[in-house]
């Protein structure tokens, strides 16, 4: 039943797809792009930001990735534009830009 | 060796579930299936049996835990009746399109309102559609012998679907009959260890279920779905043929009751089967040829097969123990019909509805049923497609 899931798309007869569209790999999310669904921006101004980290957690798409203890600018792959970085920050660091910057 | 008991049927289902003793079984109490669940848990308690019972607060509840334990790689089922069903409602269709082949008991009563316990097949008949293979049960003898033929129909690799079986409440489930039982350890040969393929508590093959889809996939996926459904058909042959091995007891789609030389035929499901039969034995006794075709396995819903079965008679009465509200008859009138259209057989049927929220079905009843019909052939007396039988007037 296992099957290489990457070779199906959206031309695949109903014969090719797995039993009850199963999906036969691990963190496959990752390669779904929801940041198109994004309708307005945060914009990370790196210089206004100490580092505090208090953006990173409340981030419901973990689209700020942190690297040695320090956050990097956001993965506009996966960030859906929800603004909650901008009011957690206490150092003006994110802005929100309307539209897809 | 067979043994002989006398049981009502929840407590045969009961029996057959502790002899299969399947690893999970979530479920909420609904009067007439209440049994189940209790029998069962009087079965763990005592230590005959090491199915996880998971106590829920609702049927949505019971049916989402049993998905979610048949889809980690737990053989899985549950019990319910009546407005227990209807609250699975969702999950009956995510059961079923997931894959996933748990089992459950259902002991039919019919759906309010007005509000109501007693049988008729109003819960079963409204899921008719979820994607669940159904089996229906004549007595207690046969909910027992169905159960355990559930799971090797389920788990089938061609299937891999939900199956519901179904017994009438009360008039099956509570009245005491005799019954041979199977030895423990045949049961469980017969049964088998469940071993999926595909689960989510599997280390090193991850795996998700139910995943979102888009419109590019779901029409692909329901298809895929329909054939499962389709292909359960002949598994269902088979593995009645297989009980029939260790039980003696010959299972099929329907069966046919003295229907060969048949001019009438009653097309009838569930326990008021007995009391056609035995019409149709005083009947034949004074030369009558009439016959009945119980229907034992609506879905999938043998349309070929029992148009072929009703090919030679006058006519058919057709009966429904469950109201559409469509205004031209009930579920099985409707299917039987287009079954008869789509495979050209034209033969005159009347579509019949009996026994609803538990009104009692007579050996009369039956018999000025296949007079009436005999009216119609012979007399050519127009009779009412759509009538009720035993309805004040």
């Amino acid at each position: 039943m296992r099957t290489d899931i990457t070779k199906i798309n959206e031309h695949s007869p109903h014969q090719g797809l797995t039993e009850g569209l199963m999906v036969f790999a691990g963190g496959t999310s990752k390669l779904f792009k929801t940041g198109e669904w994004r309708t307005d921006t945060p914009v990370f101004y790196e210089d206004k930001c100490k580092q505090c980290l208090l953006c990173a957690p409340v981030c419901p798409d973990s689209s700020i990735p942190v690297k040695d203890g320090k956050r990097m600018d956001f993965d506009y792959d996966h960030c859906k534009g929800c603004g909650i970085c901008v009011k957690a920050c206490p150092f003006g660091a994110i802005e929100m830009k309307e539209g897809i910057v | 060796m067979a043994i002989k008991e006398r049981m009502s049927g929840n407590e045969a289902v009961s029996y057959a579930i502790r002899q299969i003793n399947p690893d999970v079984m979530p479920a909420f109490p609904i009067t007439p299936s209440t049994e189940i669940p209790q029998m069962v848990s009087t079965y763990i308690a005592n230590g005959e049996m090491d199915t996880e019972f998971i106590p829920v607060e609702s049927e949505h509840s019971s049916m989402s835990a049993a998905i979610g334990a048949e889809a980690a790689g737990a053989r899985s089922l549950t019990a319910t009746s009546s407005a227990g069903l209807a609250l699975m409602w969702e999950e009956l269709l995510l059961a079923a399109s997931n894959r996933l082949p748990l089992v459950l008991a259902l002991v039919n009563r019919t759906l309010s309102g007005p509000i109501n316990i007693n049988c008729d097949h109003s819960d079963s008949m409204g899921a008719r559609d979820t994607g669940w293979i159904q089996i229906y049960a004549e007595n207690n003898q046969e909910a027992y012998d169905n159960f355990i033929q559930a799971y090797p129909i389920a788990e089938n690799e061609s299937v891999h679907l939900p199956v519901m079986i179904c017994q009438d409440g009360f008039i099956t489930s509570h009245a005491v009959e005799n019954i041979e039982l199977l030895e423990d350890k045949i049961v469980k040969k017969f049964v088998g260890e469940y071993n999926p393929e595909e689960y989510l508590l599997n280390p090193g093959k991850p795996v998700s279920a139910g995943p979102y889809s888009v419109s590019n996939y779901a029409m692909e996926a329901k298809k895929n779905q329909e054939i499962a459904l389709e292909n359960s058909k002949a598994v269902i042959l088979e593995v009645a043929k297989k009980f029939k091995k260790i039980s003696g007891r010959e299972y099929g789609l329907f069966e046919e009751y003295r229907t060969k030389d048949a001019d009438y035929i009653m097309l009838i499901m569930g326990s008021a089967a007995g009391t056609a039969k035995q019409a149709v034995d005083e009947m034949r006794a004074h030369g009558f040829k009439a016959g009945v075709l119980k229907l034992r396995v609506f879905r999938p819903f043998p349309a070929e097969e029992i148009a072929k079965a009703l090919s030679s008679c006058k006519a058919v009465a057709i009966m429904d123990r469950c109201e559409s509200y469509n205004g031209n008859g009930g579920p099985l009138g409707s299917e039987v019909t287009s079954a008869l259209f789509r495979n050209k057989v034209m033969v005159e049927t009347v579509n019949y509805i009996y026994g609803l929220a538990g009104r009692d079905f007579t050996v009369e009843e039956t018999k000025a049923v296949f007079k009436e019909l005999e009216d119609m052939a012979v007399n050519g007396k127009q009779l009412e497609q759509y009538q009720y039988i035993g309805l004040r007037k």
